[in-house]
């Protein structure tokens, strides 16, 4: 499946990754490359094969559904590059 | 005391030859002469380095001290620390100050281990050379043209130059097995789930498993003790007793049975890399054990099979950096979307930026099932074919890679760096533990044995490669770097 420059640029935006043209170009040709590697499980039949998700045959435990965890807002906002009054500050989104 | 092994260092410190604070101040001395020249370290903790040995040395003197008490180490600069900054090698985290620590950090805290700081890594956990760090490359103490493999090049290289006598590395697929082949250091991913992910900043979290890297299997098998468990913080850590690593070290190997997989010893597997496999396999037939050949059939779809599943779990994982909560942030924003895109072009290096790309177009619609669904398929016969193989045979070996260490900037074309990991890659996708232990020399450029399990078989692995250690002095070698510079 060959890889054109819009599906490149259609990832980029998806993923939300500023790409300028030029740079585009060369992941067109480097990601081309790696789908071409890829390509090669195409030559095997996976027929009524089960996907598998995880290595381990276990199942997700549960726990009560309790508050386990105290506030900490502060703390863990001493890491973000803008905040106001306990509020992650973001450009305006509705004008 | 910069020779010596965790083993080793734990009876001088019973002894009093030395105190954890004289062990410590010796190995940040060392540091700081040395590592300007192989940049194993992002960040070295000082401070708190010291602290903690005093606080060894006290719970020592009231007879409190466990097996790890005062024993330095390094972290993967992939493991959150309170207080510390934590990078992942990446611009995006250079300002990143984590608020808690990981359960893996937390434990080895615990267990009285001192923290000397964070090691150098390819970004993200994201390379085979550690080579794709925001904060340069690391050199081979073996060979300083060479690089230390990756992407816990940082860790394995300082363990090899005797800054610290072990540290603590990521896997995801190969990502601790083969920089220890390169440095020439034992090296241990454990099974999938043995050891928490809490903390552990996510590359690809079906994948990703922490584990020791240190000179010797018995050493790994101290960390690995401490390591393990059980943790409410991560879901896929599996709930299952953890043993003393240590006991069944001396198990005589008479009558393992070992299985060479023939697709390991094919076309790409350097003469002299082949040469010192079959050395180390006679010295196990000398201890006792039979080898048989066996087949893992779809070796060969392992590495396009990673290539989907990785890159997928990574471009959803690293969409947290988004310039808001934490980390890298573009100036002046026109926008939301402005502030999204430029904070994450800015912040991430060119690897990382293919990954997320790679695994946001196959997962796409029109694009998911072809990729991701196949390459789960063909995951499920991977791990197939180690589960047959296991039937067969107790433990699988052959090597960690099929070259040792090649030269900075030798591997500029992505995919010939990727095709590097085709022994180590599987292991990941199958879940199940495997190991590098030094098995000799290509010119002055070490060569690892890489030993493989059934999941949960750690024990075993750690009896096998300690009673190869018993019978060969290969892991006893250290680069005239590391002697030049005692």
């Amino acid at each position: 499946m060959a890889l054109e420059h819009a599906d490149v640029q259609r990832a980029a935006h998806l993923a939300r990754l500023g790409l300028n043209d030029e740079d585009a170009a060369r992941y067109v040709d480097d990601l081309g490359r790696i789908l071409e590697m890829v390509d090669m499980l195409q030559a095997l039949d996976t027929e009524g094969i089960a996907p598998l998700a995880h290595p381990l045959d276990v199942t997700q435990r549960l726990r009560a559904d309790e508050v386990t965890e105290s506030d900490q807002r502060e703390r863990f906002q001493r890491c973000a590059p803008a905040v106001e009054d306990g509020l992650y500050l973001v450009p305006r989104v509705v004008e | 005391m910069h020779d010596k092994t965790l083993a080793e260092l734990a009876r001088s410190l019973d002894a009093g030859e030395f105190s954890s604070r004289e062990l410590t101040q010796h190995l940040l001395g060392r540091i700081d002469r040395l590592d300007g020249e192989l940049n194993c370290f992002i960040t070295v903790t000082f401070d708190q380095a010291l602290a903690a040995a005093d606080a060894a040395d006290k719970s020592r003197a009231a007879g409190k001290a466990g097996p790890l008490t005062g024993l330095p180490l390094a972290l993967k600069d992939i493991f959150c620390t309170r207080d510390v900054r934590t990078t992942a090698g990446s611009r995006m985290l250079d300002n990143f100050i984590s608020p808690y620590d990981a359960t893996v950090v937390e434990k080895l805290a615990t267990a009285g281990t001192v923290s000397l700081g964070k090691t150098n890594m390819d970004e993200f956990a994201m390379g085979s050379s550690n080579e794709n760090s925001h904060y340069g490359p690391v050199k081979n103490p073996w060979d300083l043209a060479a690089v230390p493999g990756g992407s816990s090049g940082g860790s394995a290289a300082a363990v090899a130059a005797g800054l610290v006598p072990a540290a603590i590395g990521t896997d995801t697929g190969g990502s601790i097995r083969q920089p220890a082949a390169f440095c020439g250091i034992t090296g241990l991913k454990p099974t999938y789930g043995r050891v928490s992910r809490y903390g552990m900043i996510a590359y690809a979290s079906s994948l990703d498993q922490a584990g020791p890297m240190a000179r010797t299997a018995e050493d790994c098998a101290l960390l690995l003790s401490a390591m393990a468990g059980h943790d409410l913080h991560d879901s896929t850590c599996v709930a299952r007793g953890v043993p003393d690593y240590t006991e069944e070290l001396d198990t005589p190997l008479a009558g393992l049975k070992i299985g060479l997989p023939r697709e390991y010893f094919g076309d790409g597997l350097a003469p002299e890399v082949e040469a010192a496999m079959r050395d180390a396999v006679k010295a196990f037939e000398s201890l006792g054990a039979s080898v048989r050949e066996v087949s893992l059939p779809h070796t060969h779809y392992a590495i396009p099979a990673y290539y989907v599943i990785a890159p997928a779990e990574a471009s959803s994982n690293l969409s947290r950096y988004d310039g808001v909560r934490f980390g890298h942030r573009c100036d002046s924003p026109s926008d939301l979307i402005d502030l999204y895109k430029r904070s994450r072009a800015e912040g991430f290096g060119d690897e990382v930026k293919r990954r997320i790309l790679i695994g946001t177009h196959t997962l796409s619609e029109g694009f998911f099932d072809a990729y991701y669904k196949k390459a789960q398929q063909v995951r499920r016969l991977i791990r197939q074919d180690f589960l047959d193989a296991f039937e067969e045979v107790d433990v699988l070996m052959g090597p960690a890679s099929p070259t040792p260490a090649f030269d900075l900037g030798a591997k500029k074309d992505p995919v010939s760096m990727y095709l590097q990991d085709i022994y180590t890659i599987a292991i990941n996708l199958a879940g199940i533990p495997g190991m590098s232990v030094p098995a000799g020399f290509v010119g002055n450029r070490p060569v690892g044995l890489q030993i493989l399990g059934n999941h949960f078989a750690e024990a075993r692995l750690l009896n096998v490669a300690h009673q190869f250690q018993q019978a060969t002095d290969w892991h006893r070698h250290r680069p005239a770097f590391a002697e030049e510079n005692a």
